[in-house]
């Protein structure tokens, strides 16, 4: 029996817009509980004092100059558009603002 | 809907706490993370490549003139500038975000801790800033099908990835409480104040009306010695007119509803420029799980402390130094100067004497009857079709006794409808003080002629009633004489 | 088996052909085509094969040669590039197929190298979708199968490369290694996997599967080829925020130096925690490894034992995080600007086209991780699950370190079984997981591996994986290479003959 409701994955899948199927729901809710495990076995370690680790060498104030770099031609931008329409991709029907 | 209160009887029963989260658009050379420009109103879709449009593959690199800036700012805000401080990612699908996540920064700004001060009647009110912090725009969407090129009734979406990636400053106040009646007034001053700091820092246009500093206007309200209430996000408020008129609005609605018993929901709201109203958005438990975590494509930012002082060595003159400065070169009293900051005049009148003017000119034109068309128009002073060069040459003609006020007020019609610079207008309209002495002397004996009772008075000593002979003289004249003139005219005729 | 074939022939003997003339870039690229012609019909390493490019490239070697020009040190060896890297104007899908049809509009940072270095692009190799997986199953266009027995998986997510090279369908191909993807392939298909420092070599158009894991790396049949390979893609790309900026390891002289077969005074780990945890393993692979070992001491190696205590964790840490990364790398996905659209027909908004789209163009495995990605992100939960995971990696990375100080490489058998028949472990993800038990610490360290073959195990190859300090990737090469000295032939040598498909 998973910890993990088909409800919880649901909303998951909705945060990543994901239209999963019923069957799909189900497997998921089990599976989820690899991260709880995993969740489980590092709150064990202590990590006190620890800072965290992202790269294997630390790397500080990595920028380039404010400088311009050609851009791609708009052909090549758009080639790659499902749906293209007056130089701009084309969307269907959104259905609100978000953030 | 209730209807709405009155902004009067709603800050008699309670009291507004105001926050303002504002984002600036940098005007770097190229992107955040790219080499694209940004240049604004290119055609659409041009100023992209695979890091900007989100193409598989591509990676991220920070500007380092973006960082700057937001440096600059942060110090320009007298905030705290972080030892150590990363990106993170905000994520959340959008069509015109290409990644589906925001590279913004979470837990660590760049910057925070600061203040800001505006005086707004006499008061000053110190608002606390909580944080600065640098993240990426969006790119743009037209939306198509609907009546009104909004999104609600659009069939379908157009969108333009040349914004997508331009480097934004946010900048979050804590909530200010404590304002009253004065919320409006002190929402705008801060917006004005920080538009002017950003604008001094040269590190952006700070321009409203093209999107470059936007408004995020966040407001509640408690009854005294109450918790402070839920808050509403009133987004996207793009003037300053704009912003006083969302809080006004956000106080009346709410007020109103508390007043019914209703509670106020925690919701993001929209405003319309057209009615001064603000609508609902999408409510915000469905839309806010943004999953932040530490931006793995990209390093810390560890800026040196020789850095900081370097930038802030570099500051130019803030704008209450230079207000400060300008009132004493302009021989304004306190309120004088107040009044212009209100009016949003201090770089105009800046500019006019710049071009040539007195400072008593400029300030009474701009103060006057140029804010007197722009409220009229429902338009900033800052947007009236005449710049700060055509009024320093309209009051140039003034001061040659070329125009008197009235004329020149006719002159501002015919520049504000575009017909030329002050002189061309003169010209065009016939707008010239008449200074053809002979033809005023004609006039001022047809009118000593037509009143003969008025002139036995002044013959008498009684300089006063000269106002009537004037008075016909300038009639005869269609306006176009000056006025001191004539009455000078009359006196010598008359002794 | 001829010796006599083209393409039976290491990397650096065909480039040395070529620089003198007793052959040229275009025979050798003709001969490889020609194998893949005949034998990728049963293989399947390839998704695109692009003939006309590859001769294109090997023409105008052959004319620069004509000229006298002086060029890189593999200029006119074919290679093969595995489909999760960018490369413009060919087909890139990563498997899948939310971006069939794809054609990138720019090249990764290191296929430009590929391309300065002058190495003919034969094709895009298969692998798991967006690199997820340790079987090549995964693929959206069907799985890879093993040279040595097409029953069995090749390993992945890199199957296809190794595939590839083992079948001598190339003599070289581009890995990239998340958790391992670039050893376990080799190590269950016979040929070499390097695993670079991650940094030392650019990700600029890799397609991110865990942004701070991916690291691209050579695939070939011995230690020196490898490590010119890896010499021509790795250094500096101002490009890529993650990458360092430091001079690169000279790993081809020290494959060199180890092809003397001497490791006097070279202090090798065993890791303790590894061999406690050694019941996943075959016994065969422990066998293979054993030996191998032996071979290492006889050349004046010493053998240590280490304590990596915080290996142990290494798995649930890279559950934490690579999931975490890879949901939002893959939320680009989405069908507005590139790839797959679906269920854009009037009715729907674009929140369900969006959702339609990712839901038909993602497998199961994928759909799975940004699920459980998405979940470790969530609210509330990021500094329990991602936090600490980036805490416990300092951990491992720390173990790493103080290994480092006692000696100058720790081995370790690269996977605990070899390759398993199709459907054999996608029922239980776990079972996959396993098979990269031993290659996920690396990654979370950021040092360098490789993956040598060391024989086999009831017929199927087995590999001995090497760990070095980060930036000390000579170390590495310099051993396998060693190692390489004690064997007759090579193993992709003793491959049995593929039937033709
Ligand atoms: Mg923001
Ligand atoms: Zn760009």
């Amino acid at each position: 029996m998973s910890t993990i409701s088909r409800e919880e994955v649901a909303h998951l899948a909705r945060l990543a817009r994901l239209e999963v199927t019923d069957d799909e729901l189900d497997a998921f809710a089990g599976q989820l509980d690899v991260i709880l495990e995993s969740m489980k076995t590092l709150a064990e370690v202590n990590t006190d004092g620890v800072q965290p680790t992202s790269h294997a060498v630390p790397l500080v104030n990595v920028f380039r100059e404010d400088r311009p770099q050609p851009s791609l031609p708009r052909d090549a931008v758009l080639a790659g558009g499902p749906d293209t329409a007056e130089d701009r991709f084309r969307v269907p029907r959104i259905l609100d603002e978000e953030a | 809907m209730t209807k709405l209160n009155t902004f009067e009887q709603a800050v008699e029963t309670y009291e507004p706490v105001l926050g303002l989260e504002t984002h600036i658009e940098l005007d770097t050379n190229t992107k955040m993370f790219c080499g694209c420009a940004t240049a604004f109103g290119a055609e659409p879709n041009t100023q992209v490549c695979p890091v900007c449009l989100a193409l598989p593959g591509a990676l991220p690199v920070a500007n380092r003139a973006a960082v700057e800036a937001t440096i600059k700012i942060g110090l320009a805000l007298n905030c705290r500038i972080a030892e150590w401080t990363r990106f993170a990612r905000k994520n959340y699908f959008y069509p015109d975000m290409p990644k589906n996540f925001q590279t913004s920064q979470y837990e660590e700004p760049l910057c925070e801790d600061g203040h800001v001060e505006v005086l707004v009647e006499g008061k000053t009110y110190r608002i606390e800033i909580e944080r600065v912090h640098l993240e990426e725009d969006t790119g743009k969407t037209l939306h198509v099908g609907g009546a009104t090129g909004r999104i609600h009734g659009a069939t379908e979406s157009l969108v333009d990835y040349n914004r997508a990636g331009i480097p934004l400053v946010e900048i979050v106040t804590r909530p200010v409480p404590g304002t009253g009646a004065l919320a409006p007034e002190v929402a705008r001053a801060y917006t004005a104040e920080l538009r002017d700091i950003v604008r001094s820092l040269g590190v952006s246009d700070v321009r409203m009306e093209q999107g470059s500093l936007r408004c995020d206007v966040n407001l509640s309200l408690n009854r005294p010695g109450e918790p402070w209430g839920t808050r509403t996000e009133t987004k996207n408020v793009n003037s300053l007119r704009s912003v006083e008129r969302a809080v006004r609005y956000e106080v009346r609605r709410q007020s109103a509803l508390l007043d019914a018993g209703e509670r106020i929901l925690q919701e993001t709201r929209h405003f319309h420029e057209a009615t001064g109203e603000t609508s609902p958005g999408r409510s915000k438990e469905e839309a806010t799980d943004y999953r932040y975590f530490p931006e793995p494509d990209l390093a810390v930012m560890e800026p040196s402390r020789e850095w900081v002082e370097e930038l802030r060595a570099g500051l130019p003159e803030l704008p209450r130094k230079r207000r400060e400065r300008l009132q004493a070169a302009w021989s304004l009293g306190d309120k004088e100067m107040q009044s212009v900051v209100n009016a949003d005049a201090v770089g105009l009148i800046e500019a006019t004497v710049e071009a040539g003017a007195g400072a008593a000119g400029a300030v009474k034109w701009w103060l006057g009857e140029l804010s007197r068309r722009a409220n009229e128009a429902g338009e900033e002073l800052t947007g009236l079709a005449i710049s700060p060069e055509q009024v320093a040459q309209l009051q140039g003609m003034v001061d040659d006794g070329r125009l008197n006020d009235k004329l020149a007020r006719q002159v501002i019609d015919g520049v504000l409808a575009g017909e030329g610079d002050p002189a061309d207008v003169a010209a065009k309209r016939g707008l010239e003080v008449v200074s053809d002495t002979g033809a005023l002397e004609a006039a001022v004996d047809e009118a000593i002629s037509a009143n003969p009772a008025v002139a036995d008075k002044i013959r008498g000593g009684t300089h006063a009633a000269a106002g009537v002979l004037i008075g016909a003289v300038m009639k005869a004249t269609k306006g176009q004489a000056d006025a001191g003139t004539v009455r000078q005219i009359i006196l010598d005729k008359l002794k | 088996m001829s010796a006599d074939r083209t393409i039976d022939q290491t990397a650096a003997h065909i480039a040395e052909a070529i620089r003198e003339g007793r052959t040229t870039a275009v025979s050798v690229t003709r001969a490889f085509l020609d194998r893949i012609d005949a034998v990728d019909g049963t293989i399947r390493a390839f998704l695109h094969v692009d003939h006309e490019g590859a001769l294109a490239t090997a023409r105008e070697v052959d004319e620069a040669i004509a000229r006298g020009e002086e060029l890189g040190p593999l200029a006119g060896v074919p290679i093969a590039v595995k489909d999760v890297v960018v490369t413009k104007g060919l087909p890139t899908t990563a498997a899948s197929k939310i971006l069939e049809g794809w054609i990138p509009p720019y090249d990764a940072t290191i296929v430009e190298r590929i391309k300065a270095a002058r190495m003919p692009i034969l094709g895009k190799t298969n692998m798991d979708e967006f690199a997820m997986g340790s079987s090549t199953e995964y693929s959206a266009f069907g799985a890879t199968r093993n040279p040595w027995d097409t029953g069995r998986i090749p390993g992945g997510s890199g199957g296809g490369s190794a595939a590839a090279v083992a079948a001598k369908m190339a003599p070289l191909a581009i890995g990239t290694d998340t958790g391992g993807s670039i050893r376990q392939p080799g190590a269950v298909t016979g040929t070499f996997g390097g695993k670079p420092t991650y940094g030392s070599n650019s990700r600029y158009g890799l397609i991110a599967f865990s942004s701070s894991l991916d690291t691209p790396g050579p695939v070939a049949r011995n230690a020196l080829d490898a490590a010119m390979l890896h010499e021509v893609i790795s250094g500096h790309d101002p490009r890529d925020s993650t990458s360092i900026d430091a001079p690169v390891p000279q790993v081809a002289a020290a494959a060199r130096t180890g092809g003397s077969g001497d490791l006097a005074g070279v202090k090798l780990g065993v890791v303790k925690e590894f061999a406690e945890g050694a019941e996943a393993a075959e016994p065969g692979v422990v066998a293979a490894y054993e030996a191998a070992v032996e071979q290492l001491v006889k050349l004046g190696a010493e053998i240590t034992e280490v304590s990596c205590p915080s290996f142990t964790y290494a798995l649930p840490t890279y559950y934490l995080i690579a999931p975490s990364e890879a949901s939002s790398n893959l939320a680009r996905y989405d069908g507005v600007r590139y790839g797959l659209r679906a269920g854009d027909d009037g009715r729907h908004s674009l929140e369900e086209v969006m959702s339609l789209t990712r839901e038909a163009g993602f497998g199961p495995e994928v759909k799975r991780r940004i699920i459980l990605g998405t979940y470790a992100l969530s609210a509330g939960y990021v500094d329990a699950f991602y936090g600490k995971a980036q805490l416990v990696r300092t951990l491992i990375k720390q173990d790493f370190e103080k290994a480092f100080e006692q000696v100058d490489a720790l081995i370790s058998p690269t996977t605990p079984f070899t390759a398993f028949a199709f459907g054999e472990r996608t029922g239980d993800p776990y079972q996959m997981y396993l098979a990269d038990l031993y290659t996920i610490p690396t990654n979370l360290y950021g040092g360098p591996a490789v993956s040598v073959p060391v024989g086999l195990s009831e017929g199927m190859p087995v590999g001995l994986q090497v760990m070095g300090p980060v930036m000390g990737d000579d170390i590495t090469y310099r051993v396998a290479a060693a190692y390489e000295t004690t064997q007759d032939t090579l193993l992709a040598d003793t491959a049995p003959e593929i039937e033709k498909g």
